[in-house]
């Protein structure tokens, strides 16, 4: 019937822990036939933007499916949460070893517990189309919204750009990229994205509706469900490597003056430093190019050399 | 001579300091070879600070047995030795995946290649680590394939019980002995022991080794005492033993114990119920070199590592 629909919910992989509940990563599945879409929650346990995100896709998918707006022969599968053993002590990385799920990608199912972990969710989304991650950077900080994806030789640019967000950025893999999944998911030639909106641990709900629409206007244009949604950007492609990082000359407490997504000319002041004895300002940090504001850093205390912004060079509104 | 490598300044009144302790032969005509001992790459890695301090203590005791340049670093990842956290405080990043590092990067990229410079030229380095906080490891030099030929002839003076060829996984890349091996440094990593601890039993064992390295290279004309052969395995001869079940780990046998097919190594146990969970029975012959400490244990845990395709008395245990 029109409206009510039960949707399934399955077990994509469970582990027994000595004196904590058992942990069951559940994927909820829309739609019946070809592996069209996997998207993927929090693998990290500070990942809240991600988890809210795609709470927030179940329950508009659940609509679609009840409206049977889901193309016939397609199944999407939505992954929630991962890592929610660690969430629940306020860890970003496993609890007991402090390894990072996302750098144990394809997994080894006669390794170690995260590798374990890792490989039964890899062996449930290595099938699907196209994969779609909710992921976050190691550096602390905002980002503009945009879709982010290795360099395998494998990645397709043009795809990531009908999510319709203002930036595609393509990243050269280090050693320690190759084990993570957008890498992985690339070599069993799965159109992998990651999506980065402009938080992390707190919740923004601008930017999480931005990453809801992105991913149902690019499920339509795919062809998996039917939704009218507004068209969105025509994405600007960038290498990682063109982006001009702007460091913190020193350590202090950081007083951002811009935001990300602003249009910064060479020389304008993005930041000051302020000396955390004596409340002077010791550092004016200036853009040194025209450009749009890519990340900022966010945190209050800097040190120096850290990133404070990344800027996208000589690129204007 | 207590030296600076690299000197960043952090938000709150203190700088991050790499220092090194240069320690010079008294006739300046043998100062053209050197050995470099570095350590405290992990944060909870204490093992090495033992070996350091032997190192430097007998070298000041008899300067007039010196050859060459000796430097000893005994803190690479200060912040993290000091915190006892494995990785780098607040980044949360592994340092051994920074290296070779980048003079224009953030501010842990830029000690990293600091500490990269300042080691290239060495006849040789030592890169001392311990275990993890989990399991227990005995004294053993790893060596990747990669660089096996080169390396074999150095790693055997180490005094050590074991080498291990170890498969060069992708990651290894950016460990600091890969970045000075690429570089032309011969590298050797030590492991011993156990994370946040001390066995000077060990440390001495690894302090004559570095003695008899440095007598070889013409560094030291003292007197070392016999050293002993390495067992040398390959990735082939050694057997991981892991987790079936989570609950507490207890161990039947002693670290460092050779035992036989079908002897006890341990049980999981449900302490609830007094349970076992999971008997953990040795399925060849050989000597448990790594062995579980921290008791915890989800499945996939590694329990033990058992050198096969030993004799007993190769051991002398």
């Amino acid at each position: 019937m029109k409206g009510e629909i039960d949707v399934i919910i399955k077990d994509i992989y469970t582990m027994k822990a000595p004196f904590r509940e058992e942990m069951i990563v559940k994927g909820y599945s829309f739609g019946k036939g070809d592996k069209a879409a996997c998207i993927l929650g929090p693998v990290r346990g500070n990942e809240v933007q991600q988890l809210y995100i795609c709470s927030q896709l179940v329950r508009a998918l659940k609509e679609l499916e009840a409206n049977s707006c889901i193309s016939s022969g397609k199944e999407i599968l939505v992954i929630p949460v991962i890592n929610n053993y660690s969430m629940n002590v306020g860890k970003r990385f496993w609890g007991e070893d402090n390894s990072d799920i996302n750098r144990m990608f394809p997994g080894n199912k006669d390794g170690d517990t995260t590798a374990r972990i890792a490989d039964g969710i890899f062996e449930e989304i290595k099938d699907y189309s196209y994969g779609i991650q909710f992921t976050s950077f190691y550096m602390s900080g905002e980002f503009v919204p945009h879709v982010r994806m290795m360099e395998t030789g494998f990645q397709n640019a043009s795809l990531a750009n009908l999510f319709g967000l203002p930036y595609v950025l393509v990243r050269k893999p280090m050693p320690i990229d190759t084990k993570t999944l957008n890498y992985n998911w690339q070599g069993e030639m799965t159109a992998a994205f990651s999506i980065y909106t402009n938080q992390t641990a707190q919740i923004d709900e601008v930017s999480a509706r931005q990453a809801v629409a992105a991913v149902l206007r690019f499920l339509t244009r795919m062809g998996v469900i039917r939704y009218e949604s507004h068209s969105g950007y025509i994405s600007h492609v960038i290498a990682e490597g063109d982006l001009s990082n702007v460091p913190a000359a020193t350590g202090g407490i950081f007083r951002s003056l811009v935001k990300v997504g602003e249009d910064v000319r060479y020389g304008m002041a993005l930041a000051e430093i302020v000396d955390p004895y004596e409340g002077s300002v010791k550092q004016v940090i200036t853009a040194p190019t025209d450009g749009i504001v890519f990340f900022s850093y966010t945190e209050p205390l800097i040190g120096q050399y850290d990133i404070a912004y990344q800027l996208i060079h000589r690129l204007h509104e | 001579m207590i030296e600076t490598i690299a000197e960043i300044e952090l938000a709150v009144g203190e700088k991050i300091v790499v220092k090194r302790n240069r320690i010079l032969p008294q006739n300046k005509e043998d100062e053209t070879k050197r050995i470099a001992i570095v350590s405290g790459i992990h944060g909870d890695e204490l093992e090495g600070q033992y070996v350091c301090y032997e190192v430097a203590r007998r070298l000041t005791e008899h300067p007039e047995l010196l050859h060459g340049i000796v430097d000893i670093y005994p803190a690479l990842n200060p912040l993290g030795l000091e915190s006892a956290k494995r990785s780098v405080p607040k980044l949360e990043m592994d340092m051994n995946r920074m290296f070779p590092g980048n003079k224009n990067g953030n501010m842990m990229e830029r000690i990293a290649a600091s500490i990269v410079d300042s080691i290239a030229g060495a006849d040789v380095c030592v890169d001392v680590h311990a275990s993890d906080t989990e399991v227990r490891e005995i004294p053993q030099v790893r060596v990747s394939e990669e660089f096996a030929d080169k390396m074999l002839p150095y790693a055997k003076l180490m005094n050590v019980d074991m080498i291990w060829m170890n498969a060069t996984a992708t990651v290894h890349e950016a460990t600091l002995a890969h970045s000075m091996n690429v570089l032309g440094v011969p590298t050797l990593v030590v492991e011993m022991g156990l994370g946040m601890r001390i066995n000077t039993k060990y440390g001495n064992q690894v302090t004559e080794g570095i003695f008899n390295l440095m007598k070889e290279l013409g560094i030291w004309s003292g007197k070392v005492k016999q050293t002993q052969f390495p067992v040398i395995s390959t990735d082939g001869e050694v057997e991981f033993i892991r987790a079936d079940h989570t609950g507490v780990f207890l161990p039947s046998i002693e670290h460092n114990h050779y035992v036989h097919r079908g002897d006890l190594i341990g049980r999981v146990v449900n302490t609830y119920t007094g349970q076992i969970k999971q008997e953990i029975i040795a399925k060849k012959d050989g000597l448990v070199f790594t062995l579980r400490e921290y008791p915890m244990v989800y499945e996939g845990a590694l329990l033990a590592r058992i050198l096969t395709d030993i004799e007993s008395s190769e051991r002398g245990n």
